[in-house]
């Protein structure tokens, strides 16, 4: 990834309990051990990641690994305990509140777990009130909203309370209201996983949709490393507050960095995620007469290969020969684990 | 023996040295068992042994000259103040019942308040809340005879002053409070003796600063009505979900945007329901604070309850009731009202409620010009029942004269006079030696010492004999209310059908202002202990009933389904099961009977007894601020001591069962 860095946070830490600052500007020991013993709750250790514009960033880990905490951290819901987080360049940490409020108001946008929508008002009324609490008249800002509603879906809801739609449905109120400003980064803290897991696929999709026509710098949070893979250029993995990798859903199956990755990744249908060139035989060149390219998923071109008694020539995407495979592989990966 | 030891540790630990106490009492001098009086105040000085009244009484004469800035004294201030009351007053009164005479307007014509009842009723919940609004108006026009309406009316423009304001004031305390720890902190403590303080100790305070008649009656309701506000103002704004409140920073807001868009509608139905205590508690105060001199229901109903005339002060007291069911269903359906999406259509069809309003008021005043009934019922044909009612009560009280004459001195000689000695022969070091083991038996020193210190200040304030008989009456009450309430929630919480029944009744019953269950006592038993525990005990009751439903019924399906597969009879299921799991919500109920009972001991004290609230009439008597204040704490502690001690029971066993960490 070359393009620009949005989000770029140094060294970020979160501790909980007492007085976290003095511990992590004094001692010397670190370690998750130290920071358990010293009664510390440790919610982000160390984090140095980056977001890329126009990429779909998903942290992802257990319940209480700290992946909400850096994402709050890098929307200055939360202070970091130490370290710095860069917003387009500029650090959060130094910003005045005046200056974060108009970030929040143009720049950024939320989805939450639980919802999050105002009860007391109806559809627009939520989708309409981040524009409602910059002062834009009211005429504009429903305008606005409701070509937000319209793109989620909603149209003919507008005037319904959200006790009045299901899970679903007020989710799609919950990434209208993040929308309706127009952001550049968008957050999402588990937003589907409140859902059953039919409509959960469903909004999975409809997210795909939007982004394929908007184009948003996402942070998007989840435990469902099915979710993740579905949805992910990269992937960031945390463990007990620490980013133990980050890379693509490729990398991660076939080189975890840990045994705690291994672990994560076990279960995941390789053939699916994985390329023709994660598999090929770097070492043999040799023209066969079959070709594919190296791109491909190895689910989508395994019958092919399985029918095929030779070995099978694998090019890069000028149609360079890269290397080779044969059927043995592809056995290995459909049914062995 | 080893056995019975270990098993009972904790109530040997307690009662092994209380009996001690107790027992060596002849053996010692009189300071040992009455608590002794000291010099401080003057050794001629009929204090106690801190003289805390008279400190009191210092700091008011203090206060009343004390000027501020050195422009004006503080009594200048709070007569201003009720001044500005006063002006408020006069307007709602005019708009009541007064008309503006000057701008020759009339007052509201009964039939605008019946109407608006209706569409209102209809507007928030249905017909039936309708039919209640419109009857309560109905009844309050016809039976008017010997002037009820006109006192409602009087009534309802103190309501309307005191019950707004008080909310505002609240409202802000509650705001501020869950902002700013170290306020909450300060308050807290202050709200709990505020609800805990019986309201006729600070009457006289009050009577001393702001005067006396209706400003004076408002003054002192919003005082006594702003702390439920605040509590659930805090409760609802903590209880504001972390992501609402992220989703409010995310989208910007600014800190007021944060609190008014944000956080205080998400509240809402916590804020609504503290409205609707505001307004209960107001009616609770219509009576009282007609002691002094606020006008109104309250005060007609005192009147004829002071001269035995019971059929009158019937009457007076089924409009008071009606009054408080009415505005307690009314806010209630406020509270839970969602908010609605608007219909399509024209202006009538979009906003059903405000444009059948508009034709109320136009049409009532239009009745008016047409039909002078429409205004006020005429005199001639307002009716009063008050006279067959005086005959029927005079009839069921002769004919019952007999056995209730007999129940009631049995009662005297066997049960309440032997318990009454037996409080009054504790030694004062024995009680503090109680609490405070109690107190450290349940939770740690710190418990044991804010007792100990609770039940001293009683015994250091001179009215340590005179608290005896009122712990003796609230003890002899709550036994009686375990009695009824434990068995009748264990009735009502067999089905559905039963649990309705039994709470529509809780929920009536406490929305009778207190004064009102004086009536049936004083015409069963005229004027007696019996009569007083009586009253309590009809009062009180409803606290453990309900609590006791509450914990047999919030028993986890899961709990019962096992139990019933374990070959469970329904007794053992009971007794083994629901019971143990149920008893510190019991415990709980048991807390607030106590509350209740403290409460109405003291408005008991009108008819006689001769326990704390005897002193405090004498002092509202002879406006002795200090004096009516230090009674009032006196009060105050008792119900504090058994709340905390009460509800650190109860935490303790729910740990134990593992409901809460």
């Amino acid at each position: 990834m070359n393009s620009e860095k949005i989000i770029n946070c140094q060294n970020v830490w979160k501790l909980y309990g007492n007085n976290p600052e003095k511990f992590i500007n004094s001692s010397e020991d670190k370690s998750l051990e130290n920071i358990k013993k010293n009664n510390f709750i440790p919610a982000v250790r160390d984090a140095n990641i980056d977001v890329y514009k126009g990429e779909i960033l998903v942290i992802m880990g257990l319940s209480g690994s700290g992946k909400s905490t850096l994402l709050r951290c890098m929307s200055k819901l939360i202070d970091p305990t130490e370290g710095k987080v860069f917003f387009q360049g500029k650090s959060l940490t130094d910003l005045s509140q005046k200056e974060l409020i108009e970030i929040r108001r143009h720049k950024m946008g939320m989805v939450f777990q639980h919802f999050a929508l105002l009860p007391h008002r109806s559809v627009i009324q939520n989708v309409a009130f981040p524009l409602e609490v910059q002062g834009i008249d009211r005429e504009t800002r429903e305008e606005r909203a409701s070509k937000v509603i319209k793109l989620v879906g909603l149209e003919g809801r507008e005037k319904y309370y959200p006790r009045e739609l299901s899970g679903g449905q007020q989710q799609r109120v919950g990434l209208a209201r993040s929308l309706a400003v127009e952001p550049e980064v968008w957050f999402l803290d588990e937003p589907f996983s409140a859902l059953d897991p039919l409509i959960r696929k469903e909004m999975q999709n409809e997210f795909l949709k939007l982004q394929s026509m908007l184009h948003k710098t996402i942070v998007f949070i989840t435990h469902d490393f099915d979710e993740a893979i579905r949805l992910a250029d990269r992937i960031a993995i945390m463990y007990e507050g620490g980013i133990v990798q980050v890379g693509t859903a490729e990398q991660l199956i076939t080189n975890p960095a840990t045994d705690y990755v291994a672990e994560f990744t076990k279960d995941i249908p390789r053939a699916k995620l994985l390329t023709l060139n994660s598999l090929a035989d770097k070492s043999d060149v040799n023209e066969y007469s079959m070709r594919l390219s190296g791109s491909e998923k190895i689910i989508n071109v395994s019958a092919k290969i399985l029918k095929s008694e030779s070995n099978i020539s694998i090019t890069d995407s000028n149609n360079n020969i890269i290397g080779s495979i044969n059927k043995d592989k592809i056995i290995k990966i459909l049914f062995e684990k | 023996m080893p056995r019975f030891f270990s098993k009972y540790k904790n109530f040997l630990f307690v009662l092994v040295p209380f009996g001690f106490l107790w027992a060596i009492k002849p053996l010692m001098p009189s300071w040992f068992f009455i608590p002794p009086k000291s010099c401080l105040g003057g050794c001629g000085s009929i204090e106690g042994m801190i003289p805390f009244v008279g400190w009191i009484n210092t700091g008011i004469k203090f206060l009343k000259s004390y000027e501020i800035f050195g422009l004006f004294t503080f009594r200048e201030l709070t007569r201003s103040i009720s001044k500005g009351i006063d002006s408020v007053l006069n307007f709602t009164e005019a708009i009541f019942y007064n008309g503006f005479e000057n701008l020759g307007i009339e007052p509201l014509p009964w039939i605008m308040l019946f109407g608006l009842a209706i569409v209102y009723g209809l507007y928030l919940r249905g017909w039936r809340l309708a039919l209640l609004g419109g009857a309560c108006f109905f009844y309050l026009a016809l039976f008017s005879l010997r002037g009820i309406y006109e006192l409602s009316m009087e009534t309802l423009s103190a309501i309307a002053v005191s019950a707004p304001l008080s909310a505002l004031i609240g409202l802000l305390f509650g705001i501020v409070a869950a902002k700013r720890k170290r306020f909450h902190d300060a308050l807290w403590p202050v709200l709990n003796v505020l609800q805990s303080l019986p309201h006729f100790s600070y009457l006289i305070i009050v009577a001393i600063f702001f005067g006396v008649g209706s400003k004076a009656g408002v003054i002192a309701t919003i005082i006594f009505a702003f702390p439920p506000m605040t509590r659930l103002t805090i409760l609802g704004l903590k209880g504001v979900s972390q992501e609402i409140k992220e989703a409010g920073i995310m989208a910007g807001c600014s800190k007021w945007q944060m609190l008014f868009k944000v956080e205080i509608p998400s509240a809402r139905s916590s804020i609504m329901l503290g409205i609707n205590q505001v307004i209960m508690q107001c009616l609770a105060m219509v009576v009282i604070a007609s002691f002094i001199g606020q006008k109104g229901l309250g005060h007609d109903l005192l009147a004829r309850l002071q001269n035995l005339r019971l059929g009158q002060a019937f009457e007076i007291g089924v409009a008071v009731v009606f009054i408080a069911i009415t505005l307690d269903r009314f806010s209630q359906a406020m509270a839970l009202k969602e908010p609605e999406r608007l219909k399509e259509g024209n202006f009538f069809k979009r906003h059903p409620f405000i444009s059948s309003s508009i034709l109320v008021i136009l049409g009532s005043v239009i009745l008016t010009f047409i039909n002078p009934f429409a205004s006020r019922i005429p005199t001639e044909y307002t009716i009063s029942i008050s006279g067959q009612l005086n005959s029927m009560i005079k009839f069921i009280t002769t004919s019952l004269f007999n056995p209730l004459g007999a129940f009631r001195d049995f009662m005297l000689v066997y049960i309440l006079m032997p318990t009454k000695a037996a409080f009054q022969s504790l030694p004062w070091i024995a009680v503090i030696a109680f609490v405070g083991l109690i107190g450290y038996r349940l939770g740690k020193l710190r418990l044991a010492i804010t007792v100990m210190l609770f039940v001293f200040f009683i015994a250091a304030s001179g009215y340590w004999v005179r608290a005896l008989i009122t712990l003796y009456m609230v003890c002899v009450s709550l036994v009686i209310c375990a009695l009824i309430g434990i068995p009748l929630g264990i009735w009502a919480s067999k089905n559905d059908k039963r649990t309705k029944i039994v709470q529509n009744i809780c929920d009536t019953f406490q929305t009778f202002p207190s004064f009102i269950y004086l009536l049936p006592a004083v015409m069963l038993f005229q004027i007696s202990d019996v009569s007083a525990i009586f009253a309590i005990v009809i009062y009180s009751s409803i606290p453990i009933t309900r609590y006791t439903i509450f914990g047999l019924r919030n028993i986890p399906n899961h709990i019962i389904e096992a139990s019933i597969t374990s070959g469970c009879t329904e007794r053992q299921m009971l007794w083994k099961v629901k019971m143990p799991l149920a008893f510190p919500e019991i415990l709980l109920g048991l807390n607030q009977t106590l509350m209740f009972a403290l409460f109405m001991v003291m408005i008991a004290g009108f008819i006689g007894t001769v326990d704390l609230s005897q002193e405090i009439f004498r002092a509202l008597t002879f406006a002795d601020g200090g004096k009516g204040l230090i009674i009032g704490l006196c009060v105050a502690f008792i119900g504090l001591t058994a709340d905390r001690l009460l509800v650190a029971w109860s935490d303790l066993q729910k740990k134990k069962l593992g409901f809460i960490s």
